[in-house]
């Protein structure tokens, strides 16, 4: 697949603080790329130098093959940002807004653009509606909209869905996987290690400035360690037992008095305990086998920092 | 050119955020017309002014009070600029494939327009209340001219202030100098009355050119030194607030 961005290098501070260190990665065409990393980790500000409202210092960035700094206003026309403070306009109407960024992106007609985006986006109703009295559902939707303009191929979106309910979250999520099967390359970032996971191509983890890890969900999920066998036993008796039974495998006991079994050694691990609980007549109430999630890649490369 | 037509398509939002906002009306042409009813129908009797008869002090305050009409209204394009500033409209207008500055020449039209709708209204309730004037054609395009000069001076002063400052309250309170400085001023005493500290550095102020400019101009006096004195302060603070202006723009 060829590379819509490749980012090379890039450094930046502000004034004593450098913010990113040598960040490199590539974005494939088509696909969804998912920026991770902590709070003040320089998720923002590495989409402010990719979408040339930040200079930075060091570094080179290539959009669609082009060299980012010398063809911003050629690149400008094929991509839109959304920041992550929520850019729609609380006076106008949904309609307005929409039709404000098609003027200014010179489409011939606005009118239509703005009727038919509302549309897409479930919000005819709302459409003379003022902005400031949507849902934040809502208010997102249009925000992702306005970005749609003009149908440009690249979309930038800075943690699209925080402070949106479990449901507004879903539908946005089916939003932005629709915007992909259109052909759309997305760059987002997130705090929400579950929305890389559905959404995501590829995922980045932004920490110290670098690009530490990255790769396809399943293959961050396994940098984050391994799978567990959890066992909840129905007293204290057979909790005992069962922990001087198991002294020869890497076992914990939770807070919430069910035992961890660490399957480092392979899934076939479970097999060999199972099989020694029920020849010592070991009651178990109920088993289960954990795959490892991406909060453990997270919890883990935060602290291998 | 793009430039003007995303100026005047931007300009355009800003002319509906105005125009929808009761508050921002209401302090913009209702609190000048209160000042000069309180000062022609209250406080009217008792200012005495030599060589004026009383029936003429709406005459003598008028040129003022269009003054602090344009700078009440700078308080509320320091706001505009600030909420788009702090909630992202900027970042979202800037990486569009427009010209970077139209997005700041938008805000400076929709505010002179303004501006000068609100004088209009101010100047309308003067002639209701007895204002009067003798200005030919020729001086009235001069004064149109010097209230829309002072228009985009105090608009493009405002633009530093609400791009530095930190909240909307602090994006604002700059008017309140500009507003200040108008009533230690001739706006509504001759300076001669005041204390001499105070006389003198009235009398040297900005404002003083510009009111009693506007002022000969409606009585269609000499207008004399003053007249150059305005067009220098007014240029001359214009392009300073403008250097910084954009400067500051192209950082934030
Ligand atoms: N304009 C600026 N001037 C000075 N420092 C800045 C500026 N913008 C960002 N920073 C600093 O750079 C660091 C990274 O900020 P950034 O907003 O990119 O982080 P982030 O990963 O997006 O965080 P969050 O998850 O909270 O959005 C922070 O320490 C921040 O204080
Ligand atoms: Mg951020």
């Amino acid at each position: 697949m060829e590379n819509k961005i490749v980012v090379n290098g890039v450094n930046k501070s502000f004034k004593n603080h450098h913010v990113l260190a040598g960040v490199d990665l590539t974005v494939s065409s088509g696909s969804i790329y998912a920026l991770l990393g902590a709070n003040g980790s320089g998720k923002s500000t590495l989409l402010k130098i990719i979408t040339g409202l930040h200079d930075m210092d060091t570094g080179e960035v290539t959009v669609n093959g082009l060299e980012l700094t010398r063809n911003l206003r050629q690149i400008r026309q094929t991509f839109s940002l959304n920041s992550q403070t929520s850019t729609t306009d609380g006076v106008l109407t949904g309609f307005e807004n929409l039709q404000l960024i098609a003027k200014l992106r010179h489409l011939p007609d606005p009118t239509k653009v703005a009727d038919d985006l509302l549309n897409q986006f479930d919000l005819t109703d709302a459409r003379d509606r003022r902005v400031a009295a949507y849902s934040g559902g809502m208010q997102r939707r249009l925000d992702i909209a306005m970005s749609l303009v003009g149908e440009p191929e690249i979309l930038f979106l800075d943690e699209p869905t925080t402070g949106l309910d479990p449901k507004s979250r879903n539908d946005l999520w089916e939003v932005i996987l629709d915007l992909k099967r259109r052909g759309k390359t997305i760059f987002l970032t997130t705090q929400y290690l579950e929305e890389a996971d559905q959404l995501a191509d590829q995922i980045g983890f932004l920490q110290n400035g670098h690009i530490v890890a990255t790769g396809t969900p399943s293959e961050m999920k396994k940098l984050g360690g391994h799978s567990r066998l959890q066992l909840i036993l129905p007293n204290t008796d057979a909790i005992e037992s069962a922990v001087k039974l198991l002294s020869d495998f890497d076992i914990s006991e939770q807070e919430d008095g069910s035992l961890m079994v660490n399957l480092d050694a392979g899934v076939s691990t479970s097999l060999k305990v199972l099989t020694l609980l029920s020849t010592h007549n070991i009651p178990l109430s109920s088993f289960q086998v954990l795959a490892p999630t991406l909060d453990d890649t997270f919890m883990q490369l935060i602290k291998g920092a | 050119m793009n430039y003007i037509k995303d100026t005047i398509t931007l300009s355009g939002r800003l002319i509906k955020h105005n125009l929808r906002s009761l508050d921002t009306i209401i302090t913009v042409v209702a609190m000048p017309v209160m000042i000069l009813l309180g000062m022609v129908y209250l406080f009217g009797g008792s200012m005495q002014i030599d060589g004026l008869p009383h029936s003429q002090y709406v005459s003598y305050i008028l040129p003022g009070i269009l003054l602090i009409t344009i700078a009440t209204g700078s308080a509320y394009t320091a706001l505009r600029i600030n909420i788009d500033k702090t909630n992202g409209m900027f970042d979202r207008f800037r990486s569009m494939p427009i010209s970077k500055s139209a997005v700041l020449s938008g805000h400076v039209l929709s505010s002179v327009i303004f501006m000068l709708t609100s004088t209009a209204i101010v100047l309308g309730v003067g002639f209701l209340i007895g204002f009067r004037t003798d200005a030919s054609p020729l001086e009235w395009v001069l004064i149109l001219l010097l209230i829309i000069g002072f228009a985009i001076m105090v608009t493009w002063l405002s633009v530093p202030f609400a791009l530095a400052a930190k909240s909307i309250d602090g994006a604002s309170s700059f008017s309140y100098l500009i507003l200040a400085l108008l009533f230690v001023s001739s706006a509504f005493a001759p300076t001669d009355n005041m204390p001499t500290a105070l006389a003198s550095f009235a009398k040297h102020q900005p404002m003083t050119n510009v009111i009693s400019t506007i002022r000969d101009l409606f009585a269609s006096n000499n207008v004399g030194n003053d007249g150059w004195l305005s067009i220098i302060w007014l240029v001359g603070i214009t392009l300073i607030s403008w250097w910084l202006g954009t400067r500051i723009y192209n950082k934030v």
